[in-house]
Formats: C-alpha cells, structure tokens, sequence
C-alpha cells in the first residue's frame, strides 16, 4: 500500500537518485540515508547535505530466490550490504552476474528501476551497484 | 517489590489453519492457559497480548480489546506490544513490569498471529516491515536474505558452514517430532536441509522457519497468589535492548548485541552466569540465529557457535539443551505469539512435565526472543526456584 | 551559414557539443540465436542485415535509466555544473511513461534544474537529434548557457518478425553549449509525411511498410537531408573526416555512403550497429560518440540522422584540439560494446516481458 504512495517515494528522491545523505557539521559523522538529528551531537549538531559518491565494498551479500511482491520478476537477485567509501554502510542491489559478487568485491552506483507499482502506478527509479570492472571509469 | 511466578501456560497448535480465524486461537490460548492456572477469569487483572502485524495480515488494529472480548475478560486494561518477532517476550516483559510495579497481581501475556490468509508473497512483505522499510525492503532484501546477510558474514569471518547451519534444523525437528503441537513434528536430516530449494544464499527452505497460525498464553501472578498454586515457575530476570533498525547500520554483522545487552542485564538480575542456564528457548527463525544465540548468551566464544552445535551440545541429551520442543523451525512461527511460546515450554520444563521432551533435572531456563534482524532482544529467565541457583551441569 | 575555409578549431566562442556519453545495456543476442527459434537461416540474416548480435537491456533498465547513465558520462566530459544545464531533451520512441516526461527524472537524477525547460520529444529514431538541434538554437539565442540532448531507445521487436533481428537498447546524451569540443557549424533537416514504420497508440509492437522503409524512406530523407547540407556549406564528402549516419541495419547506411561518395574508412568508426542493432533514438547518436571516441582536432564530421514518419537531421561539426582532454574522462563507446554478456531467448523473452502472461 504504502509503495504505492506518491509523496512517500518524492520525498525521499534526492537520496534515491543521487545518494544525498547529511552531515553533522559538528561531529563531522556522516550519514547515508540522511538523518535529520545527529545522536552524539544531539541538540548541539549541526546538519547539513552532504553528497555520497556510491563507491564502496561489498561487505556481505546473499541471493534473493524467493521475492516479496513487486520483485517476482528479478530474481534471482544479489542484495548486498556495502561499506561506502565515506564509512557508512547501506543495502542494495548488485546487478550483473550474480555468480561473481563476493564479499570484499569493490562497486559503483547505477541507476536503474527499483520497483514497478503495477501497471498504472508510478514506477521508482533509484541506485544499485555493479561490480567494478578494472578497465572503467 | 514482590516476586513474579509464571502459574498457567499453553498454546495451540501451531499450523496453517484454515478453519481457525486469529480470535479463535487466542481464545483458545487465553483459555487453556487461565485452565492450567486453576484460576478464574475474573481474578484477572490485565491482558498484554504481542502481535506483530495483524494490520496487514487480517486487516485488524486495535486487538487488545478484541482479545479481551472474546476471552470475557473486558473491561480490564488490554494492552497490544509489538517489537516484530519480539512481540510476544516483550508483552512478557510488560506483564511482568506491571506485577513488579504491585499495581495487578494476576496478569496474562498473549501472543498471536494469522498469517495464511494472504497470499505467501504478501505475506514476505509484510515481515519485512520487521527491517527498514525505506532503505532494507525497498531494495527487494527478505527477511530470509536479511539473515542470509549474517550467514554469509559469519562463514566468511568464523568458518562456519552451512552442514552446521543445517545440524540446528535436524536439532531442533529432532525434539519437535515428539511435540504434538508442533507444525512440522518430523525428524529431518541434514541432506534434507541442504538439498531442499534455496530461499537466499546461503539459506534453504529447511534453514526458515515457516508461516504459520497459532497463539500461546501465560498467567502470571505475583508471590502472594503464585505460592496458593500448585507448580509456580519464578520469573529471574526479564530484560531488553535495542539497536539499530536496519542491519547495515549495526556495528557487527556477526552478532546481536542487543542479545548480548538484555542478556547480561538478565543474568544480573538473575544472579547468574550463562554456565547456570539449564535448558534455552532461543530465537532460530533462521538455523543461523541459533548459533549466533549460543554465542551471543554466553554459552560458548565468539565464532565457535557452529562448532557448539556439531559437538551436540544443544542436543535433549547434550550440555546445554536448545529448543527442546521443537524452536521455531520445527513448531512454527506465528511472529507474535512465539515468545510466549518459548515462555510455555520452558515452564512446562521445569516444571517436570514435558513427558518424552523431558531434560531431567532442569531447574532455570533461559528465553531468547529477537526482533527482526536483531533490532530489539528480549531475554527471559525463569527457574524452579525463586532464589538464584548456582547449580552447574 | 558556414564559411569552409574559416574552421576555428579553438572553438572558443562557438556553439558545439561541450561533453558527449554513450551507454550501452550489457546484455547481447545473437541473430543466430533468434534465428533457430523462428527457423531460419542465420547466414542470410546476418549478411542480409549486416548484423551479428543486438544489446538487450536488463529487466531494471530502460530509457531513463540509459539517458541517465549517458548523461553522467557526458557531465564527466564536459567538466560543468549540472545547475548551469538550462534544458533537456530526451528523444525516444519507448518512454517509459505515456504521459509524464522522461526529461524531468533523468533531470534530477543528475543534479540538473529546477531553472530548467524541459519536454520529451519522439520522432522515431531521430528523436534525439532534433534535441540537438533544439538545445544548439536555445544556446545559440542566448537563451541558456548549455542544454543536454539525449537520444535512447529499449525499442521492441514484434518476435518472429525482420525487425526483431536488429531492434536493441542504447543511448548517447550531448551537452551544447560555448567552449565545444567539437563545433556544430552548421544544420538542417529534409522532413515529409511518409509513413514508413509507425506504432498506434497503446500498441506494443510497431508495424511497417516492409521495402518500403528503404528507397522512399531512409535513402531519400538521408541522402536529400545530406546534400542539403553539403548544398549550403559548400562541402564535399571529400571534406570531412568520418561521416555518421542511422544505421536501422548494417546495409542501409553502407549503401546510402557509397550513393553519396563518402567511403568505407569514412564511415568505419560511427557503424556500430555490427554488434549491438539499432538502437533506434540512440542509433546514429552512438555513432557520433564513437566518431569522437577516435577524432583529432580539426576533423570534420558529417551526421545524418533519420527516424520514420519521416525525416532527417544534418549535422557539419568540427573537432575542436578540446577534444583530447576531454575525451578520456569517461567510457568511450567501445567499452560499452565490448563489455557484454550474451543470453538465449528464452531470457530475451522475459527481459523483455514479451509473454503477455507475465
């Protein structure tokens, strides 16, 4: 229901398209997804954006054989938690041959489709990651 | 403050059932547990029930007072809790606080879910409103591959395989054959658990608990009324922590440190070291979660969990039985009365009364309930005796 | 127009193409491949069409999510502020929305706007460069400092028909704007009603004229569009360095140049439709950053697109010495057409939801 909410998903497309989390500019702690309040600063924080290149590691990973609904027609999909280069960690989906993700593997963003909300609905377009290739920019 | 004793628990039996709706098994629960007690409906006094997402799943909010009503209990205090898979062990612990406080002397805490009357990939959906929605589930993650993450972390860091992810499985359907209740009381094998279909890597559909429909129930009962009953199982330590909601945000992929924090709080309260605990109920949605538990409570070091289990330390006849019902694997997992569950079979334990499932000689068990990927943990300690016991087996 | 002689290879003050990026989906089907499903002779495809294989996207892609991946590319050549692009133009023939800009997504996905003009354009495959054009008069008025053009299709092929042979996925997006890399000195475009391949409204498959597409259609909108152009300019084939024209097969374009008097050398670079098809808005697009993949300063480019319906759009640029620093700040063309994986039908099929169970 609520993946089919139009304000819930405009919301949040400056994190989605272009991976903008925040910082606190007293701490320095970065944060990806963005959070508004910093918890060691706490009143004292000061947070502002702070853009993440979407470069990272993949840190582990699993195979996704059986999809929640909306995801039927992927699998089989690798889901990965990366370790960004700027620190934090995220989920996302590593695209390309699901046979060669391993963990220590280093990634880039793509954007690509997220999700499909049916026929009718809007569809969400967001960051995965790919395997990086030695010989790409 | 008084002391708090455990005098009444059941639960149904746990299956896909069709004919039985969400009300009918928690009054069936509620009903068989105020039976065990020997008590009244009318002696008492509040109703906390945990359920993770009735919402989505039957389209009903608001079930505490449903619950009541059904159960004629109205109108004392209904409660509902909700901590996703943690649901039932923390309306545990709210009971238990609420008796504690000497506001009630008798109090239930319930567990229930219905989970079989949408269809199975809804039914994915809505566990994974136990992770985060925003940044976990919207990337197509699973709460099957939501453990599979730590799996893959684990063997990668410990060595861990997956024949001893699989020996939980054979562990746990072992003790569950001989559990009528249970919803899949057979014995497999680990050939069985790692050749049937994989779910998320490294995670077969034998390494999953299932979907399942089922409620359980407890009374509890201050010292007053628990010393007027026949076998009351005292309540040691009842203690929970939390952490961050999204697995990538944890400080580890190799443990549940919110385990680790309720369950020292726990023993602290308890008096006891995790060498005291006789028997554990633990949180094995996933084989996994079996081996992180037995690490993260302090039964065995860091990394060795898999080892633990090879050994068949966690086995009925073994050092530290686990599960010795059946766990979530092979009793089911209706989310929200699990918990309660767990709390039901270790009393029936120490109690003396579990027939064929029996651990001889058990006198304090340990209840490890987790939240989703191990945002929250809920331990609870329960013993034949109310004052601590420093027996060691 | 243009002087021949006065070529300013500084291109300082000049309005041309500031970035250029291509991106092409990784997935790759043989013509061999779809031709044992449907029985026939892989050999007489392949030469007939002058096609080996065609790229495929991925289930998650399409031409948002290829216009965004070229775009990047093109931001990371022209070394600019997305905040200073003051329009988009995204030409396609499969938006993935019937009604809702595909230019807006792909907008913020890059950082471009919100001081921005946007609408998304479809003329079958020249699409994009009627963008081009658009985005050089805007600049050209002084109306914006730089505007991105953008030329990407995830066309459909009807299975079992010719077309299903060489319908593929890709995309190039062009910065315009001051300080080019390359010039565009001059453009112009041949356009009639002639209707040679056309898709109805909510029609999953195109249909088309059959040979009609060829003589009334592609080789007299091109070769008209391209002597217009040489017309004006005062050019000779003999004049330019490489020339790059649509490639709906690998016959047509080779074909049209040899009627023309441009040669094989001449058209060797921008013909990349060998190994990934037609990739409809973003055919001859992906042809022109293949051609400035290789081009030195001073060389001078002929681009002639067309797209069905019908028309052509011509371009005379010229490589300004820019090129080479610019150049090597992104994946070239060939990176995207080497990095490939192939698949069969059957994965084709549901990459593609060509079951209509699905």
């Amino acid at each position: 229901m609520h993946r089919s909410s139009v304000p819930l998903f405009w919301r949040l497309k400056e994190s989605k398209y272009r991976m903008v989390g925040t910082k606190c500019g007293t701490c320095s702690s970065l944060y990806f997804p963005p959070r508004n309040f910093c918890p060691k600063c706490r009143r004292d924080g000061k947070i502002e954006p702070f853009r993440f290149s979407g470069n990272g590691e993949i840190a582990s990973y699993t195979i996704i054989r059986t999809a929640p609904s909306g995801f039927e027609k992927q699998t089989p999909y690798a889901v990965a938690i990366i370790k960004l280069e700027e620190g934090p960690s995220i989920t996302g989906q590593v695209v390309g041959d699901i046979n060669a993700v391993e963990i220590g593997k280093l990634v880039r963003p793509v954007f690509r489709r997220m999700y499909e909300d049916g026929d009718c609905g809007l569809i969400n377009y967001g960051i995965k990651f790919e395997l990086v290739d030695k010989n790409q920019k | 403050m008084t002391k708090v004793a455990v005098i009444g628990a059941a639960y149904t039996k746990f299956d896909e059932h069709w004919e039985k709706s969400l009300r009918d098994l928690s009054t069936e629960a509620g009903v068989k547990a105020i039976h065990d007690a020997g008590i009244e409906g009318r002696d008492i006094k509040a109703l906390f029930i945990g359920n993770m997402s009735a919402g989505k799943f039957i389209g009903q909010e608001h079930l505490a007072p449903l619950t009541a009503d059904n159960v004629g209990l109205t109108p004392i205090p209904a409660t509902r809790v909700e901590a996703a898979c943690a649901s039932g062990a923390l309306a545990f612990l709210h009971a238990y606080l609420a008796i504690k406080s000497g506001r009630y002397d008798v109090v239930v805490a319930a567990g229930a879910e219905k989970m079989t009357d949408i269809k199975g990939s809804d039914a994915i959906s809505t566990l994974m409103g136990a992770g985060d929605q925003e940044w976990e589930s919207a990337t197509g993650l699973t709460f099957t591959g939501l453990y599979a993450l730590i799996a893959r972390a684990h063997m990668h860091r410990f060595g861990t395989t997956r024949e001893q992810m699989a020996m939980v499985s054979v562990n746990n359907h072992k003790n569950g054959s001989l559990n009528p209740n249970a919803q899949f009381p057979r014995e497999i094998t680990i050939e069985d658990v790692l050749n049937s279909p994989m779910i998320a890597d490294p995670l077969t559909l034998l390494d999953c608990s299932p979907i399942t429909d089922g409620a359980a129930a407890v009374v509890l009962a201050s010292e007053d009324v628990a010393r007027r009953t026949r076998n009351p199982i005292w309540v040691l330590g009842s203690a929970q922590a939390s952490d961050t909601l999204a697995l990538h945000h944890r400080q580890s992929f190799t443990e549940i440190l919110a385990t680790k924090i309720a369950a020292k709080k726990a023993y602290e309260q308890a008096g006891l070291r995790p060498a005291d605990v006789n028997i554990a109920e633990v949180h094995d949605c996933f084989s996994i979660n079996e081996i992180l538990a037995v690490e993260d409570l302090g039964f065995c070091e860091k990394g060795q969990g898999g080892r633990f289990v090879e050994e068949g330390s966690i086995a009925l006849g073994g050092r530290k039985p686990v599960n010795t019902a059946g766990g979530l694997k092979s009793i089911g997992h209706p989310v929200g009365a699990t918990g309660i569950r767990q709390i039901v079979d270790i009393t029936k334990q120490l109690r003396g009364e579990y027939g064929q499932l029996q651990v001889n000689g058990a006198g304090t068990g340990l209840a490890l309930n987790i939240g989703g990927s191990g945002a929250t943990a809920v331990v609870n300690i329960l013993s034949k005796n109310p004052k601590e016991t420093f027996r060691t087996f | 127009m243009v002087d021949a002689d006065d070529v300013d290879i500084g291109g300082n003050g000049r309005v041309g193409i500031v970035g250029y990026g291509a991106y092409v989906p990784r997935f790759r089907i043989t013509v061999d491949e779809i031709a044992r499903i449907w029985g026939n002779d892989p050999v007489s495809i392949r030469n007939g069409l002058g096609i080996t294989e065609k790229s495929v996207p991925d289930i998650d892609e399409d031409t948002v999510t290829i216009s965004v991946e070229a775009g990047r590319n093109a931001l990371l050549r022209a070394g600019i502020d997305p905040k200073s692009i003051g329009a988009i133009y995204v030409g396609s023939e499969s938006h993935p929305y019937a009604v809702k800009p595909s230019g807006t997504i792909v907008a913020e996905a890059l950082g471009i706007g919100p001081e921005l003009t946007c609408a998304d354009l479809e003329f079958a495959c020249k699409a994009g460069t009627a963008g081009m054009q658009i985005c050089f008069s805007h600049v050209k008025a002084g109306q914006i400092k730089y505007g991105m053009a953008i030329g990407a299709d995830t066309s459909q092929g009807r299975p079992g028909d010719a077309l299903e042979y060489s319908a593929a996925a890709g995309g190039a997006a062009f910065i315009i704007g001051k300080d080019p890399l390359a010039t565009i000195d001059a453009t112009c475009s041949f356009t009639t009603d002639t209707s040679d391949f056309w898709r109805r409204e909510g029609q999953d498959y195109p249909s088309h004229g059959a040979r009609f597409t060829g003589k009334p259609a592609y080789f007299k909108h091109v070769i008209s569009a391209t002597r217009m152009m040489l017309d004006k300019t005062g050019l000779q084939p003999t004049d330019f360095k490489y020339a790059i024209l649509h490639m709906p097969n690998g016959k047509f374009p080779s074909r049209a140049a040899k009627m023309m008097g441009f040669t094989k050398e001449q058209m060797e670079p921008g013909l990349v439709v060998k190994k990934i098809g037609n990739c409809y808005s973003g055919s001859s697009p992906l042809g022109l950053t293949a051609a400035l993949d290789v081009a030195k300063p001073g060389d001078r480019l002929l681009l002639t697109s067309y797209g069905s319906g019908a028309g052509a759009d011509s371009f005379v640029m010229t490589v300004t010495d820019k090129i080479g620093q610019r150049r090597n700040k992104a994946n070239k063309t060939e990176h995207y057409i080497k990095n490939k994986q192939n698949i069969d039908y059957g994965t084709y099929v549901k990459l593609r939801g060509k079951l209509k169970v699905m």
